[in-house]
């Protein structure tokens, strides 16, 4: 009998959509992959609702309350949580501003910047709020698995996959152990 | 003659000569023992602990312990890597290391011995501190977030330069790298870019302010070559080992 595929969400918090190109870039080794795998709730299907998934692939840290209750439902559907990218991991650049005061950070963009016409800092209820300091994403929920890069490289997200389909904790070599 | 003067590291005989320490003798005989506060052509320093070796029941740093005839060392053991990983783990979350950014990514120590370690994330919180960066000097910028607190440059200004310029000061979470002048900025010493001191940072805090990010990933140190396999080397060093 076929064996049942694997269902993966993905979601990009405070990221750059950098670690979802990577893992497209696996080039040919996406035909064989799209036989074991269906995507569920992700940027790359546009499924906007998420239903109970094998794996989670998390992209991005915490910036803002939205990240927070994205991050919150990915933890309660998905039984294996896999923190990807340096900004997952550790806010990565985003996180850069956590030198400065959030006040700051919003009139030096919104008020300060370089061009800036009709400064103001943007107050639309609709907006997320900022949180004070970018986090990582086991700062609010456990991770079961990293991986590491900026982005990781294609390798690494299907060596995360076929471990889970073989049941065996992820072995990432070294070229795939890598910080930027 | 000198046939008493050995000990068995990892099951193979190690030679020294006296007042050697298990970290000299290790090296001489083309032995790895992973390190960051160790340099051959200074003074031990013995503050970062990932030199952490097994010597008959005890814990001891190798860089500082004396080599001793008959001694057994164990270095190479799941125990050690693992407490190596959680003190590498350690100096990632006391700084702000956003690696994607640092110009030292790829030919830095504290990054190899991570990828060495097989580390993928910190372990623990976190501590985001807030540390000044200093660009006063003409040609070196200070980014002290990625500082490790090994004092290479202190004993590298001291001990080669002849200036003592960069010290550490504070003590436990608050030691941070400082200048000895007046107004405590680097600018304001005589502090050269081609004093030793200046090309001694195992990580990427102390950097020339022109002809960074030149180099292609790739290309670079850590890039294929794992640090037990290439040693300790900085980007103008290649082909020697420390
Ligand atoms: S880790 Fe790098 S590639 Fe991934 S989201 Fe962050 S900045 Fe983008
Ligand atoms: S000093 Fe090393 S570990 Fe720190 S940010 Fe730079 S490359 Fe990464
Ligand atoms: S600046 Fe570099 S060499 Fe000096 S103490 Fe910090 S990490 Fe060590």
């Amino acid at each position: 009998m076929k064996q049942a595929k694997l269902k993966v969400a993905t979601c990009s918090l405070a990221g750059c959509f950098g670690c979802h190109m990577s893992f497209l870039d696996m080039d040919e080794a996406i035909i064989p992959l799209i036989e074991k795998i269906e995507f569920d709730r992700s940027p790359l299907t546009d499924i906007k609702s998420l239903s109970d998934c094998d794996i989670g692939l998390i992209e991005g840290g915490l910036c803002n309350e939205e990240n927070q209750e994205i991050l919150h439902q990915f933890r309660r559907h998905c039984t294996i949580l896999v923190a990807v990218g340096a900004c997952a991991i550790n806010g990565g650049v985003p996180a850069m501003r956590n030198h400065f005061s959030l006040q700051e950070c919003l009139e030096e963009s919104y008020i300060r910047g370089l061009g800036v016409v009709d400064p103001q800092i943007p107050n639309d209820p609709e907006l997320p709020r900022l949180l004070d300091k970018v986090l990582p994403i086991q700062s609010a929920v456990m991770v079961d698995y990293f991986l590491p890069g900026c982005p990781p490289p294609a390798a690494a997200f299907l060596e995360i996959i076929n471990a889970v389909l073989e049941g065996r904790p992820p072995q990432l070599d070294y070229p795939n152990r890598r910080f930027d | 003659m000198s046939n008493d003067l050995q000990f068995s590291l990892d099951g193979v005989s190690v030679c020294f000569e006296k007042g050697e320490t298990i970290m000299q003798a290790a090296q001489r005989a083309g032995i790895y023992l992973p390190h960051l506060c160790f340099h051959p052509d200074f003074s031990a320093h013995g503050s970062c602990r990932v030199c952490i070796v097994h010597l008959q029941g005890k814990t001891v740093a190798a860089c500082t312990q004396p080599a001793e005839s008959n001694q057994v060392v164990q270095s190479n053991t799941p125990e050690l890597q693992k407490a190596r990983l959680r003190l590498i783990q350690l100096l990632f979350a006391e700084g702000n290391h956003y690696c994607p950014t640092c110009e030292t990514s790829g030919n830095c120590q504290l990054q190899a011995l991570a990828y060495d370690l097989g580390m993928t994330h910190y372990h623990y919180d976190p501590f985001m501190p807030e540390r000044q960066t200093d660009g006063s000097h003409p040609d070196l910028f200070i980014d002290r977030d990625r500082c490790i607190q090994c004092d290479l440059c202190g004993r590298a200004s001291a001990e080669y330069d002849g200036k003592a310029i960069y010290t550490l000061s504070g003590r436990g979470q608050n030691t941070q790298l400082v200048f000895r002048s007046p107004s405590g900025l680097l600018g304001d010493t005589n502090a050269g870019a081609d004093d030793r001191a200046a090309h001694i940072c195992p990580v990427g805090c102390i950097l020339p302010k022109t002809g960074n990010y030149q180099e292609p990933i790739g290309t670079r140190l850590y890039d294929h070559h794992p640090i037990h396999d290439i040693g300790n080397l900085r980007k103008e060093e290649r082909g020697g080992s420390s």
